[in-house]
């Protein structure tokens, strides 16, 4: 049993030596109370339930596989046509020359980096706080490394209505780059802002946003994971909601070694909305792993659950999703559907759905299924003419677009098919 | 133009021979109909011109304007101009009507070296057509035959065959599960279509359908052979005495 101990020890310790924070500034006491959680929970390993499905091997080596980077320009940037501040990370660090300066009406940017320094800062109501409130009753690790150790990231605190959306664009150009970036969003009462995300980040990214939406407040966050074959991504988005706010967030993943995107999110007001959607694409070395766990604590709330994965090669999709109504949440209206396309037999979906109830006047359902292309409905239309391939890129789309029905924006909705459309016609016939 | 002889066709899962034997000619311009009991092979006939997957032609030829259909791929036997009129249209949850019209006639186009239609002519068109069957737009922005009622249903696939404009039409008991109204509609559908060289085979159980499409031609299937053709009689001397005189007959 010691032995045991002491060798979990050595593994974090060789995990987290070399990093460190400074030992000044608001975030310190946050940072030290994270690494005593670390401390006590320990590193991820494939005996814990939590990744009975997903190896967490390469997460929590002391070094990060190195990935090749991956350098495309058959598609155009994500997110180009819409205006935006633009914040520039390349392998986790800070391109001030690549970004827009942040100085916009209704919203306040600062870098985690330099805030940091600061003896005082509204962010310490949110950093570290609301992934202290994610470690119950399941551990994450990773999201408690990631608050201890974070380099950068950035503060936003919106008191309007965000004119414009905020874009964090990464760019991966190490082969052996190992990121941690913490983002904190503060989105006062009536409050409303855009959120983006694109890019690969890192041969290793691990990545934490602490959303905490107050009472009437939206927030909407599309995020796009890059097309880097071989990177490896672990990220944790932690939410809490106020009374009638919303939050809504999508995220695309096309590629990728290793995806574990882990949302935590606590209806704690009522009449609050929470939707998080996601569509995953992969062929080949692909496993990609989408873990929710949505609270609710508030009365009359909504929470919808959406991923679809579309698999072929041997690529690997992992849902774990849950519903918590505790005793109180009264008309509670919970929905969860996962669901895999498999497009040949030796790719896996691997699900597990669950809902736990404890106040009786509530509507909760969740649905799991895993199948492969339609024979009936592929016939169909190819004797209208439609080309095989064709036809089947047209089946894939209609089996993602209620993930892709969740983006409100009809244009980056169109834009996020097209990618898809995109990347099917690549690795079509592969 | 449609020229069929000796189809032999069997199950490939069952090994169980379904066609024994077809021989039927159909030419151009002309209306040709198809009765015959349960299980005598008629929707197989439809389904292996089509090209659907699961059956195995033994022996026999199938040709369109002297094109081997049984060598295309089921897009290629549509670009031929074939089309088949399903029994059962199928659900398509994701993909909307529109959308679906419009790739299947772009892909008819584009087979033909044809430019693409515009987005605005092509719903110039297809609103015409839409509106002469009574689809409304509604049912254009749903996904494709996803709760629509029967007779819907069926007139989506004359819809979609007005748009495509085949050579060869095929209707696998279009009559099925329609009203009175409804199977007008739809074989007014049909009629607005004949002519300008186009062929018809249309596959019905009973008589009523062939009062609204009148056939020049009628064939009568029984377990895997025609085995007897004849005018637009026949189908009468079906309706009123059944097929077991006929079935006697030609055995």
């Amino acid at each position: 049993m010691v032995a045991l101990l002491q060798a979990k020890a050595d593994f974090l310790a060789a995990r987290i030596a070399g990093l460190g924070f400074e030992a000044t500034g608001w975030t310190v006491p946050a940072r030290d109370a994270a690494l005593a959680r670390l401390t006590a929970m320990g590193l991820p390993g494939k005996r814990d339930e939590y990744w009975r499905y997903t190896d967490p091997a390469s997460l929590t080596a002391p070094a990060p596989i190195p990935a090749k980077v991956f350098a495309a320009d058959d598609e155009s940037p994500a997110f180009d046509g819409i205006d935006s501040v633009r914040l520039v990370f390349v392998d986790g660090v800070f391109d001030a020359a690549a970004s827009d300066d942040p100085a916009i009406a209704g919203i306040e940017i600062e870098r985690l980096a330099t805030a940091a320094r600061a003896d005082i800062h509204w962010a310490r109501e949110v950093y570290g706080v609301l992934e202290t409130r994610g470690q119950s009753p399941v551990a994450r690790p990773l999201a408690a490394l990631n608050t201890a150790f974070a380099t950068d990231g950035v503060l936003i605190r919106v008191t309007g209505i965000a004119a414009l959306p905020v874009a964090l664009i990464y760019h991966h150009t190490s082969e052996t780059s190992d990121a941690i970036l913490h983002h904190c969003v503060k989105i006062e009462p009536g409050a409303e802002i855009t959120l983006l995300e694109s890019g690969p980040a890192a041969a290793r990214f691990n990545a934490v946003l602490e959303v905490e939406v107050c009472a009437g407040g939206r927030f909407h966050h599309i995020r796009l994971q890059g097309r880097a074959h071989e990177r490896r991504a672990a990220t944790h988005v932690f939410a809490r909601l106020g009374d009638a706010s919303a939050f809504k967030s999508f995220t695309l993943t096309r590629n990728g070694r290793l995806t574990r995107n882990e949302a935590v999110i606590e209806l704690a007001g009522d009449d609050a909305a929470a939707h998080i959607a996601g569509a995953a694409v992969g062929d080949g070395a692909f496993v990609h792993d989408d873990t929710v766990f949505v609270t609710h604590a508030g009365q009359r709330c909504e929470s919808r659950q959406v991923f679809k994965k579309v698999l072929k090669n041997g690529a690997v999709g992992v849902f774990q999703g849950k519903i918590l109504v505790k005793q109180g949440a009264q008309k509670t209206d919970g929905y969860q559907i996962s669901q895999s396309l498999l497009l040949d037999e030796d790719s896996q979906f691997l699900a597990k759905p669950e809902l736990e109830i404890y106040a009786d006047d509530v509507k909760c359902s969740h649905g799991s299924t895993s199948g492969a292309i339609d024979d009936t409905a592929l016939f169909y239309l190819r004797s209208r003419g439609v080309p095989a391939a064709e036809a089947k890129a047209l089946l894939v789309l209609a089996f993602l677009a209620e993930a892709i029905g969740e983006i409100e924006d009809p244009a980056v909705a169109e834009d996020i098919r097209a990618r898809l459309e995109a990347w099917l016609t690549r690795h079509e016939g592969r | 133009m449609l020229e069929i002889k000796n189809l032999h066709v069997k199950l490939e899962a069952e090994d169980k021979a379904i066609l024994k034997g077809v021989d039927l000619s159909i030419g151009a311009g002309t209306v040709h109909a198809i009765m015959g009991p349960n299980g005598s092979g008629k929707s197989t006939l439809s389904y292996v011109l089509a090209g659907r997957e699961g059956y195995a032609v033994t022996d026999g030829t199938a040709t369109l304007d002297g094109a081997d259909l049984l060598a295309l791929e089921p897009e290629e036997r549509a670009a031929a101009g074939l089309f088949l009129a399903f029994q059962y249209p199928v659900e398509i949850p994701g993909v909307g009507n529109m959308t679906f019209l419009r790739t299947a006639v772009n892909a008819h186009r584009k087979a033909r070296g044809e430019a693409e239609m515009s987005a605005g002519e092509f719903l110039k068109v297809v609103r015409a057509k839409a509106a002469s069957l009574q689809i409304d737009a509604d049912m254009m922005k749903r996904p494709v035959n996803v709760g629509f009622s029967g007779g819907e249903k069926k007139r989506n696939e004359i819809l979609q065959m007005a748009m495509l404009e085949p050579r060869m039409c095929i209707l696998d008991e279009t009559d099925s599960g329609l009203d009175v109204d409804a199977m007008k509609l739809v074989a007014e559908g049909v009629n607005a279509l004949r002519g300008a060289g186009r062929s018809f085979l249309v596959i019905t159980h009973y008589q009523r359908l062939l009062d609204h499409i009148r056939p020049d031609v009628v064939h009568i299937m029984a377990d895997g052979r025609i085995v007897k053709s004849g005018g637009p009689d026949l189908a009468l001397e079906v309706e009123s005495n059944g097929y077991a005189d006929i079935l006697r007959e030609g055995a």
